[in-house]
Order: C-alpha cells, then structure tokens, then sequence
C-alpha cells in the first residue's frame, strides 16, 4: 500500500544507501534525514565483500560499512523501531549470498516485522525465484523488485515484469554502478526507454544506475515514474560533518525544479 | 545419478547461474551457443590442430618407476606440466579463444591469481591478434613479477586489481565488473571450472582431453582404459575436471581431490574449501565457499596462488557432497616436501599446486598392482624462487 501510494504521487526520488556507512550506527539517522528531506523511497543496501555489480563508490562504502561490524542481523536490530516514525518505503538491496545464511524465510520474517517493504536482490535469477522463493515472498508480504538492462530481451523485459512487484528497476546502461556522464542519456538509451515504456508493464518504472544530478532525475521522468540515486549520494555523505543538513541540501537540488 | 551437469546449469544443487541482469544476455548467448559450436567438425578440426602443433599434445603418460617402487602401485604421471606454457591451463583458453571469434567478440578478458591463466590467455590473443586485458591482484602482480612480464611481452594489458584483498577473487571480480561495462565486443575466458553456467561445463569440456589421452595411453600400456585411481589438485578445480571427466560414471575409478591445506585446515591460514566451506554464492555459481557466519567470503591462504580460491568448481562441490570423490587437505609443508622429493626421485620440478596432488601417496594405501593417474597439471618454473626459500629455511633449521 506504501508503496502504490507513493508512486500514485509521481515523480518519485528514490535513494540508495550503504547500511552502517560511514559510521556503523548511521543507518537510522540517514534514514530519517532522508525522509526528512523529501526522499519518496529509501532502498537501504546490505554490504557484501564481493559486490560485482558495483562500481568503486559503493566497493568502498560496503568494504567500510563491513569493516566497521555490519551484518544483516545487525541491521536487523537497527530498523526494528522504524515504523511509524518512518512512512516512507523502504526496500533492502544486496547480493544472495549473505542473505542465503541468514536463512530466506528468516529473513522475510525479520524484515517483515521491522516493516520493510521490499527487496532488490540482482543476482538472484527469476526461475530460482519464481520455483523457490516466490511463495514465501508472498506469505510474508515483501514486494520483490527485478533488474533489466538496455540488452534483457522483450520477452524477459515481461516475464521480469510479471514476477516483481512493487516497481521494476530500468538499468540506465549496461553498467556498474556510479557512472556518471556529461550527457543524462543518450539517443540509444531513449529509446530503450521508449522500448520498455511502450510495453505497457503493469509494475511502475524507475531508473537507476548512472543517476547523480537533478538534470538526471529530470530527464529519467520523461520515461519512468521515479529515478534511484546511489553513488552520488554515497559520495556526497562520504566525508558528512552533518549528516542531516547535508542530506536536506542534497534532496532539496536534486527536487527542486521537479517540484516547483 | 549423473555426475555431469544437468540441462539447467546444476551438478546435484551446485551450479547454475545467479548473475545480475546486465551479465545475463551474454550469460544465455553463451548458454545457447556453446555445445552448438564446440560440435561442429570446423572447431573441433582447429582446436585440435592447435593442441597438437601448438601445445604440443598429446602429453605423455609417463610410467613413474622410482616413485612406483616406493609407493608399492603402478604410478603414472599425466605430464600436463609438457604443454605450452607449461600447464593445463592452455587446453582451456584455446577452446575459449576460437569459441569467442565463432562469437563474434573482438576482445578478450581474464582473470588470473599465479598468473598461469593469464599467460595461458595472453598467449592464445597473441596467436589470433585479439586484445587481450588481465586482471589480476596487486598482491599477486607483485608476488609474480616473471608471469607480469611475460604476459606483457605476449602483448597483454595487465591490470593490477587493489579492490578487496588484491587477489584471484578480486581478480575475478574485477573481470566481471569489466564484462557488465563492455559486454558486446567482449568474451571473458574464466580460467577454470567455475563461474556461472555454462563455464563449468564449457570449462571442464576442453580440459576433458586430458582424461581422454589417459584412457587411449592407458590401454596401449596396461591393456585397460580405467585406472584404479586418478589423483589432482583442486583448487577452481579445472585440471581435476578434466582429468576426472571420462571416470566420472565409472564408479570402479576412485577420483582423488588434493586442496591446499595451508599452514593447516584448522589454522585459520588454509584454502581447504571443503572442509572448511559451507554452501553458498560466489561469481554466479551456487557452490562450498569459505565464508564468515554473515555469509561473507573469506580470503583463504595457501603458499601456491593457484589454489587460494575461496570457492570450488560446483562440479567438484557435486563430487564432494554426494561423495563421488575423496578430497584430502594437503598443507604447504607436505606440498613443499613432495615437490622436492619428485624433483630428485624423477627428475620432474612440479608447480607447487601440483605437489599437493603427489602428497595425496603418502595418505592413501594403494594395491600393488593398483594403476594410480596422478595429473602432473604444471611445472615447477614459476615456483623456484618459492622453493629455494624453503630448502634455505630447511638448512637454517638444521
């Protein structure tokens, strides 16, 4: 409900952020400050030591996030109050591994009860979903959110589609994360958003991955009902004298022409 | 039950492929392709031109007298360390190479930890004039320097990785990182039997000729084609696969796996994964993994690069698990000894990965007329500086 909700609003800012990064306890004070700031959705990532799927930015922020004693049980106890002082969605993002000792349906359950709304899992592939953890997903209420890429086919674009819920994560590019260039996307990129737009999906679209300023943002609404932000925001909190300050500072450029 | 791997990517529970989407489309390209163009007549008439002119195969089986005597069975030594290059390793990266041209792809990644892959890879691009980038660990880069240098007069960029612990995992992980940025022009050549699928099976199919030579040199000297036993390191496991391919369903032929114990499995400094593993996800594969109760890899040790992988080829987690084959954890010390007692009862300086298959003699009890294969995967070149250390510490200590 959260969730449909807040895409109900449009224009959606969604942030990414390494639990237990910089310091070991700022998981919840970002979180509020992010809230506080405007964020739509929060996605909260779990460290691992061996992220593929991302760029520098985020290496660091896990090797750090790790190196100052986050895990997820850890994590765990940080969100176990959250709700209701945050209402905003909030998802958990990270690799299969981590999660796979900690038990899946154990998981579910503890995110559940701290009241987490989804997860974004990218290396756990549809089928060994769709066969295996789709039903316990359901009993537990946890929306599951799946990637493509400017390369997935139409028909997996679909099937991606019918199995996520809550929304589902256009990659701006074949890429790490945290690239970042001079031109917000190309005339490739448009129209492989076209491409996915005109697919009619029934989950909202947000884009991700290459996303770091407001001309970003700006020009990922044209195509998707919300844009997700990690590294630039990583980077602009890596050396935060004032968490919440900084963050309002943050949000507030990156909405505001969207907003006025 | 079958040992092979399974129509979706799985060896028992092991296996498959948990990739992120942006690796995926090359991923299912290579999973449709791969066994369509390794079949056809015109790739396997060039890959075996190329193991026999180039390589130099077939290799011998050697009948390894001395050590027979000592060990009271009839040991045979796979001379893997006689190809170009001096290991197993080229088996594979030829395939790969003349796979990725029948792919359409110009340029070539790898990864490499002791820097035989990397070669092995160099090698092969340098032969078919394809760009060629290897990622391997700083730490590694500086602990190798002869292999960094050979890879670049063979004409290689050589990247040294300072993510993580700066060694083959991160290597490997840098590759992968590489793969996402620049998946269409580029094919990466995992070096062994892990991976996502299908690079455990496409992997341990060009190492399979290994197991192949060894039935048709078997029956020409013993007038059978099964050993008793076939003895390998494991550390990815790529040159136990292919030793092992042929004996897999022949349940009459023990399969013998030697990992590298470290300073001992118990020592916190070992790369002994499966006794130290639990069940887990490391570059795409569902396999044993040294890990942290967190499910956070752990940097295994073992005094030979080649085998300080956190991970196992699924295949031989299959093995492992379903008890197929026996695995013995050898430590550096037993490793080191082995080494030099081949080099002075045969004449042979095995690559220190090699040497922990060999002391694998002196934990199990064979028959006199037992045929034992051990797969002598590489020579010992790399290694001599590694090995004078241990002979100069030796003297010290007397």
């Amino acid at each position: 409900m959260r969730i449909q909700k807040t895409f109900e609003k449009g224009n959606v800012l969604t942030i990414y952020f390494t639990a237990g990064y910089p310091k070991l306890e700022d998981t919840m004070p970002i979180l509020i400050a992010l809230q506080e700031a405007g964020t739509d959705i929060v996605e909260i990532g779990m460290p691992f030591s061996d992220p593929i799927a991302d760029g520098e930015t985020i290496q660091e922020s896990s090797k750090i996030a790790l190196e100052n004693g986050m895990h997820i049980e850890k994590l765990f106890t940080q969100l176990k109050n959250m709700r209701p002082q945050i209402h905003i969605p909030v998802f958990l993002m990270g690799y299969l591994n981590p999660v796979m000792q900690f038990g899946i349906e154990n998981f579910l359950a503890q995110a559940q009860a701290c009241g987490v709304d989804g997860l974004i899992l990218p290396d756990l592939p549809l089928d060994i979903y769709e066969q295996d953890f789709r039903e316990l997903f359901e009993k537990y209420n946890m929306a599951n959110v799946f990637l493509i890429s400017p390369l997935t086919s139409e028909q997996r674009i679909k099937k991606a589609d019918s199995l996520s819920s809550g929304f589902l994560y256009v990659l701006s590019d074949s890429a790490t994360t945290g690239k970042t260039s001079d031109q917000s996307f190309s005339k490739k990129q448009v129209e492989y958003f076209e491409r996915v737009r005109a697919l009619n999906l029934k989950n909202p679209l947000q884009i991700g991955f290459g996303i770091s300023q407001r001309k970003d943002f700006e020009a990922a609404l044209q195509y998707a009902e919300g844009a997700i932000i990690g590294s630039a925001f990583i980077r602009h909190i890596a050396k935060s004298q004032n968490l919440s300050v900084d963050i309002q500072t943050f949000v507030q450029k990156i909405k505001q022409t969207v907003l006025s | 039950m079958t040992y092979q791997v399974n129509e979706k990517g799985f060896y028992g529970k092991f296996g498959g492929a948990y990739i992120p989407e942006m690796l995926y489309p090359n991923i299912e390209s290579l999973r449709n392709q791969y066994l369509e163009i390794i079949a056809k007549p015109e790739f396997q008439r060039d890959f075996n031109a190329l193991l026999s002119d180039y390589v130099g195969r077939p290799t011998p089986l050697y009948f390894s007298k001395n050590m027979s005597a000592q060990y009271n069975c009839k040991l045979y030594l796979k001379r893997e360390d006689l190809n170009h290059t001096g290991a197993h390793k080229i088996n594979n990266t030829i395939g790969q190479i003349l796979l990725a041209r029948y792919l359409g792809k110009e340029k070539i990644i790898a990864e490499t930890g002791a820097g035989q892959h990397g070669v092995a890879t160099a090698t092969v691009c340098a032969l078919m004039n394809m760009d060629c980038i290897v990622y391997m660990g700083k730490v590694d880069t500086e602990r190798q320097q002869a292999n960094v240098a050979r890879m670049r007069m063979l004409g290689a960029k050589v990247v040294a990785v300072t993510s993580g612990s700066q060694t083959l995992k991160d290597a490997t992980n840098e590759a992968m990182r590489h793969w996402i940025n620049h998946p269409e022009d580029t094919h990466y050549i995992i070096g062994s039997v892990v991976g996502p699928h299908p690079y455990p099976d496409m992997v341990a199919r060009f190492q399979s000729v290994i197991s192949k030579e060894i039935k048709s040199q078997l029956l020409k000297k013993e007038g059978r084609e099964n050993p008793d036993a076939v003895i390998a390191c494991v550390g990815g496991g790529s040159n136990a696969a292919g030793g092992f391919y042929h004996f897999l369903e022949n349940q009459s032929v023990r399969l013998i796996a030697a990992e590298a114990a470290g300073l001992g499995v118990s020592t916190g400094k070992s790369a002994a994964t499966t006794a130290l593993g639990k069940d887990g996800i490391l570059h795409g594969s569902r396999t044993l993994l040294m890990q942290t109760d967190d499910g956070q890899v752990i940097e295994p040790y073992s005094i030979s690069a080649g085998l300080d992988y956190p991970g196992i080829g699924a295949m031989h987690a299959h093995l492992f698990d379903s008890r197929r084959a026996d695995f013995y954890a050898i430590t550096d010390e037993e490793a080191m000894e082995s080494g030099l007692a081949l080099s002075a009862t045969e004449g042979i300086i095995p690559a220190i990965e090699t040497a922990h298959a060999l002391s694998v003699l002196d934990k199990v009890n064979f028959k006199p007329q037992d045929i034992v294969v051990i797969i002598l995967s590489g020579r010992g070149d790399k290694d001599l500086e590694t090995y004078s250390q241990y002979l100069n510490d030796k003297e010290a200590k007397r």
